[in-house]
């Protein structure tokens, strides 16, 4: 192997270490069977899964994030298909101004949109309510379902909906049984992406949620303050596991897309 | 009466400014192949997608069997359509993609499966029922639409450049396939294409469309022979054409007149319908009907044009030359001219960059 072929090979290596190595580092301290969190271990046990699985406080925020991502997940692809289905079919110069807010709070840093929201549901009061909270994870995760969405209208031969009204299908028919399940791959990995924003947000969750609505970064984010026990790396752990498996989902999803869109 | 009328159809865009189609009127016979013929942006795209139901015309009465349906909805129209870019839809099997008019008409389970097997079996895919289009060529997946539009047994099927988007040899066997599917069936079939060869193959009438206007429409062959004016005869097959004033002309037997060049020359064709002697005139001739010599001494007197060749192409059963009239100090200004001479008949000695003459009868060629 030639010098620059080493060079090449160990700065790639050492690129996927640094993006690698901090998640990874928390996995072994998860199985520690004392009660700090550092090197080296001095056994192994289950004991601090037991706790996060079996414990009130965990499992508390395990529900609410769950509960809150999905409603989340489930207002956002609602309201995000059918405001692409507008986008794609408008002729009307503002369509761009529109997707351009529709995609806005990808770009606007999370904390403006949190504080601003915080500062718009106070007085309506919706902090610290659930409803607060899926709304204002539904504005961060709209854009991730309205942009797959709209791309997956774009591609979509405008023909295809005149070839339903020919063989006769009512508009609503030809939607049903031809555009939807057509655009049905790029809604679920826009459902995905928008439950994996809800899942992962504190910025937000941290303004909005009350004590009843700790969500697992809210946990998470609060235990900078008390002392940190492996319990924290069981949760990160589960949280890594449980992003993982949901980014694989998204990749199988696309590939099956994109070998029926071909 | 006409199958389909259209009555002073007229399309505007963008509030008047854009006339995509002009005043049409036109009728479709029952059982006919035919086809609109023009390019693009002529209004011929526009007036079916107007007669499936996809547009609305600003003006005018679109009449199915007497009926108005210029506000009945594209669904209920009856009509199968076969688009450019085939439009089956991607998420079906082939058979499930032929079922789909048949699905929405509700009909049984066992009569869905005859008729679509049926039709499968006339486009000769009927092996590939469990396909997905994807995993179909482009000439099969045309093959499907034409099935899914026929399937349902319109009595009108619209075709929008179905053949377009195929390479040569696909499209030349297509051409053929729909001819057979059209006599077979007995079914009426309105045809849009840009592509004079194909308009030729397959048509019982062509309407040649240019401006949102109809210029002529008859049997191909007719057009081919008398086109009206020097935009069918451009359009429909090569033509040469030269420019020149007309003047009286005693000697010119009936229906024939003369034609002045800019350098003097006289030629000699037949009087379109109507032309009047005025100050400009255009001559028409087809390749095939020029003869070409090396001078003018082998060539009997009457129509003939000096000429300088310009290129030669051999095509195998026959040449295509090249020639340029143009002569600057005659003030003569025109497009090269070719010449299509059959194998056998390509005088002997000929080069590039050499003075020809090119000669040919009245009878031939057409004055506007």
């Amino acid at each position: 192997m030639s010098l620059w072929k080493l060079l090449y090979w160990t700065f790639c290596a050492a690129i996927l270490v640094y993006l690698i190595a901090p998640i990874l580092v928390v996995i072994p301290l998860s199985f520690s069977s004392g009660n700090l969190v550092s090197y080296p271990l001095p056994g192994f046990s289950l004991q601090w899964y037991e706790e996060v699985l079996f414990g009130d406080k965990w499992i508390k925020a395990i529900a609410n994030s769950l509960f809150v991502g999905v409603l989340a997940t489930v207002l956002s692809v609602a309201l995000g298909t059918l405001s692409a289905l507008g986008l794609a079919r408008s002729q009307s110069g503002w369509a761009g101004a529109i997707k351009m807010l529709f995609i806005a709070p990808m770009i606007v840093p999370v904390i403006l949109i949190a504080v601003s929201s915080y500062f718009f549901m106070a007085p309506l009061g919706l902090t610290n309510s659930y409803l607060g909270l899926v709304l204002g994870h539904t504005i961060i995760a709209v854009p991730f379902v309205v942009l797959p969405v709209l791309t997956a209208l774009e591609l979509l031969d405008p023909n295809l909906s005149r070839a339903a009204a020919a063989c006769g299908a009512t508009p609503r028919f030809a939607f049903l049984s031809v555009t939807l399940p057509i655009i049905m791959p790029a809604m679920a990995s826009g459902a995905l992406f928008a439950f994996a924003t809800s899942f992962d947000d504190v910025v937000v969750a941290l303004f909005l949620a009350g004590p009843d609505q700790r969500t697992l970064p809210k946990e998470l984010f609060t235990a900078m303050r008390s002392p940190m026990t492996p319990a924290y790396t069981a949760v990160a752990t589960l949280m890594i596991l449980f992003s993982t498996s949901l980014f694989i989902l998204m990749q199988r999803l696309q590939r099956r897309a994109r070998a029926q869109q071909k | 009466m006409s199958l389909i009328q259209f009555e002073n159809v007229s399309k505007h865009y963008a509030g008047k400014t854009v006339v995509a189609v002009d005043n049409l009127n036109l009728g479709i016979e029952a059982g006919e192949f035919l086809t609109l013929l023009g390019p693009s942006g002529s209004g011929k795209t526009t007036s079916l997608m107007m007669l499936a139901g996809f547009e609305r015309p600003s003006a005018g009465t679109i009449r199915f069997d007497g009926v108005p349906i210029e506000t009945l909805p594209a669904h209920r129209r009856n009509m199968g359509v076969v688009f450019q870019s085939h439009a089956l839809f991607p998420h079906l099997t082939v058979a499930e993609n032929v079922a789909f008019p048949l699905k929405v008409r509700r009909l049984s389970r066992s009569e869905t499966a005859t008729r679509v097997t049926s039709a499968l079996e006339k486009v000769r895919l009927a092996p590939f029922a469990e396909r997905m289009p994807h995993q179909l060529s482009g000439g099969q997946q045309q093959r499907v639409a034409l099935a899914r539009a026929l399937v349902f047994e319109p009595r009108l099927v619209l075709l929008d450049e179905p053949l377009s988007a195929l390479d040569k040899k696909l499209r030349e066997e297509m051409q053929l396939e729909i001819r057979r599917l059209h006599r077979e069936l007995g079914v009426t079939m309105a045809f849009v294409t840009h592509d004079q060869s194909e308009a030729m193959v397959m048509s019982d009438r062509v309407a040649v469309f240019n401006h949102g206007r109809i210029e002529q429409i008859g049997p191909p062959q007719q057009l081919y022979d008398a086109p009206c004016n020097t935009f069918v005869a451009g359009f429909l097959g090569d033509n040469n054409k030269v420019e020149g004033k007309s003047g009286p002309d005693p000697v010119a037997p009936a229906g024939q007149m003369e034609i002045r060049l800019a350098n003097g020359l006289t030629l000699r064709g037949r009087r379109a319908g109507h032309s009047t002697n005025g100050p400009s005139q255009v001559l028409c001739v087809r390749p095939e009907c020029l003869k070409v010599a090396l001078d003018a001494g082998q060539l009997e007197t009457g129509n003939q044009i000096g000429a300088r060749l310009v290129d030669i192409i051999q095509q195998g059963d026959h040449w295509r030359l090249v020639a340029a009239l143009s002569d600057e100090d005659g003030g003569l200004r025109a497009e090269n001219w070719t010449v299509k001479v059959n194998v056998g008949s390509v005088p002997a000695g000929l080069t590039v960059g050499q003075p020809v003459v090119l000669r040919f009868r009245p009878e031939d060629a057409w004055i506007f």
